[in-house]
């Protein structure tokens, strides 16, 4: 990570909400976080969450019912929000593209790959002409690893296996060369063997394009291996960020924990019962007062049901919102004095 | 698991081909080789667990197991009874060992009929199989069955889709458990719910099978959920079994390349050792079952695969006390 004291992305106190017939769905309540140049962010979280709203708000594709409804989203200083529709599209694509959990339903199945990579191409860069941009889409091909990408460039997306759509999208995202890449779930529909091809073709192209990329997904052991920073996300707030291995070998609140005991691992040697996070995800049209993890938790507290704790440093670059460190520290005073 | 080994479930050669339609209708008749060829034994009280990409064959291989699909051949018997031989043509009635034998379906929601309650999907089983007497003792084994899942009284007169994803596969397995089977196929009973409830359902399945000594036969593409609840795992590679073995044994020390690489590919969520090992990263994807590759079905992507492999098709051999492998190496 280069310690650069300008972000690529800050987003500030960012709300989303979804107006339904039986109410205001609050998907996201007021997440704050940045994203340096060169950086890959995780956002882990169960469905519901808000991770994926997040991310469609980043990239102006909130479909109504959802708004945002307060905060900010400020890309290299320019405030995305407050663009208009033609500012929105020269953005996406040049600056900022998303691959999608699932290549089938995002590839148009009745144009080859080719034409939809050149179009993408096109679009946004007017330079080119259609020769040049069919050599730089066969360039893009063979760089996901798509061997014979000359010949299957003019194949249509039912042609390529799951795995193969998939560095498809990757190549189409990439090709306008995307200062931010949203990755939302790119390796769940995938298998196990065909997700370690992909995860490792995105690391390489991190560190080629020197993209910086916001990696949402559920699966910890993915964060684990390609993100620098995580944050985890529980109905709609971030309960904790920091980097990867402070919230992973140190993880400050009670979620964090409960998800990473509740995931059986590889590398446990005895076999140990799980520890599950009791309960069931709370229902966002009716939130609690408290801490939206509040009812699931095991340290509950009074004041955990009345009010919804602040995200507070635990650490350098540590964040984490539970009402357990104020406890800590009151303990700590008392023995203090 | 090792005290007392008798065979609940013997599997001999299975096979199941799934026929094609083609275009042309003079054209051979074309299938999809979904399992071709397994053998193995499931014993009493154990938990064996499948593994394998998707396509190759390990949902298949649960259904054909219960007869839920016709086998094109082999041979499966129940509890020293043949329920199925292709050369004896013996081929049984099944309801009488659908009461022993039952399933917990992937998809909770898809599984379960939205139109009737949920007392009525479990009781459905204790009337086809009249295993109650009276409305009186329907109702109270209704009401013991899903507070063994964890479910309350009040929810038996509640449909399908009021329930969360969770509670609807909790709703699948009380409805497995109605006729009290000893051998139940759990056909990924968690893919399809979120990473907290997870672990809920698989601590409430082991639970359940210490209580009713049940046997599982537990399939998933999830090595770490498998590894956790199996006693030995088998890993299936394009409908054919490459390697059976103790589950701690199978994932310390692989034989077969193909699971050597599936345990590599696996993400661990400790960022430093996920980083620190090295992969092995296979080349292609999954050929075709339409048209599998002639010897071992694996050397397309094979690393080490010699001439030999390409030629002829390594048998499952028993390499170590337990510990089988089909590979020429």
């Amino acid at each position: 990570m280069e310690k650069d004291n300008k972000n690529l992305l800050e987003i500030k106190d960012l709300k989303v909400s979804f107006f339904t017939p039986a109410g205001e769905v609050k998907a996201v309540n007021g997440i704050s976080y940045s994203l340096g140049y060169n950086e890959v962010m995780g956002i882990v979280g169960e469905s519901g969450s808000g991770k994926s709203v997040e991310a469609y708000s980043i990239i102006g594709l909130l479909q109504s019912p959802g708004k945002v409804v307060g905060g900010s989203i400020t890309f290299e200083g320019e405030n995305v929000l407050d663009f208009t529709e033609e500012q929105m599209r020269q953005f996406r694509g040049n600056k900022v593209s998303m691959i999608f959990q699932n290549p089938m339903t995002c590839l148009n199945p009745v144009y080859t790959i080719g034409n939809q990579l050149i179009e993408a191409l096109m679009c946004h860069d007017k330079g080119y002409t259609r020769e040049a941009a069919r050599k730089r889409a066969i360039e893009m091909l063979e760089l996901v690893g798509i061997n014979n990408a000359e010949k299957r460039i003019d194949q249509y997306p039912h042609e390529f296996s799951g795995g193969m759509r998939q560095r498809a999208m990757i190549a189409m995202a990439l090709i306008c060369e995307p200062k931010l890449l949203i990755a939302d779930e790119p390796t769940t529909a995938l298998d196990v063997t065909i997700q370690a091809q992909i995860l490792e073709l995105m690391k390489d192209l991190q560190h080629k394009a020197n993209t910086s990329i916001v990696f949402i997904t559920h699966n910890l052991g993915v964060v684990a291996e390609i993100c620098d920073r995580v944050s985890v996300m529980y109905a709609g707030h971030i309960v904790e960020q920091g980097d990867v291995n402070d919230v992973f070998y140190d993880p400050q609140h009670p979620y964090t924990r409960g998800l990473l005991s509740s995931t059986p691992r590889m590398d446990e040697v005895t076999r140990e019962r799980l520890v599950p996070i009791e309960g069931t995800p709370i229902d966002l049209l009716n939130p609690p007062t408290g801490c939206n993890f509040g009812p699931r938790c095991k340290h509950c507290m009074k004041i955990c049901l009345r009010e919804k704790p602040p995200l507070v440093e635990v650490g350098e670059r540590h964040y984490s919102a539970c009402w357990l460190h104020f406890k800590k520290e009151d303990e700590q005073e008392e023995a203090e004095t | 698991m090792s005290s007392e080994r008798t065979p609940l479930i013997q599997v001999e050669n299975l096979r199941k081909y799934f026929p094609v339609k083609g275009t042309n209708p003079f054209e051979k008749k074309k299938y999809v080789q979904a399992v071709e060829s397994v053998s193995c034994t499931i014993y009493r009280g154990e938990t064996l667990g499948i593994v394998g990409e998707s396509g190759c064959g390990k949902t298949t291989f649960g259904r054909t197991v219960l007869r839920l699909y016709e086998p094109t051949s082999g041979r499966i018997v129940y509890d020293g009874v043949p329920i199925y031989d292709s050369e004896k043509k013996i081929s049984v009635n099944m309801l009488p060992y659908r009461r022993k034998m039952q399933i917990i379906f992937q998809d909770p929601s898809a599984s379960l009929d939205p139109r009737m309650t949920v007392g009525e999907i479990v009781g459905e089983a204790l009337d086809i199989h009249r295993l109650c007497r009276g409305k009186k003792e329907r109702a109270e084994r209704i009401n013991e069955l899903l507070n063994k899942v964890g479910l309350n009284t009040e929810h038996a007169n509640r449909f399908p889709h009021e329930f969360s994803g969770g509670q609807q596969q909790r709703v699948g397995i009380a409805r497995a458990l109605a006729v009290d089977p000893e051998f139940i196929v759990c056909d990924e009973p968690i893919s399809a719910l979120d990473v907290s409830i997870q672990s809920q359902v698989v601590n409430m399945l082991e639970d359940l099978q210490n209580e009713n000594h049940l046997t599982y036969l537990f399939i998933a593409h999830d090595i770490s959920v498998v590894r956790h609840i199996s006693n030995r795992i088998g890993v299936m590679y394009l409908g054919q079994m490459v390697e059976l073995a103790d589950s701690y044994e199978l994932c310390s020390q692989p034989v077969h390349p193909y699971t050597k690489t599936l345990l590599s590919a696996v993400p661990l969520p400790d960022p430093v050792k996920s980083r620190a090992r090295q992969r092995i990263l296979l080349e292609g994807e999954i050929p075709s079952p339409l048209n599998p590759p002639k010897g071992c079905r694996f050397h397309t992507r094979c690393p080490y695969a010699t001439d030999r492999c390409r030629e002829e098709t390594p048998q499952l051999r028993e390499q170590a006390p337990g510990h089988f492998v089909a590979c020429h190496l």
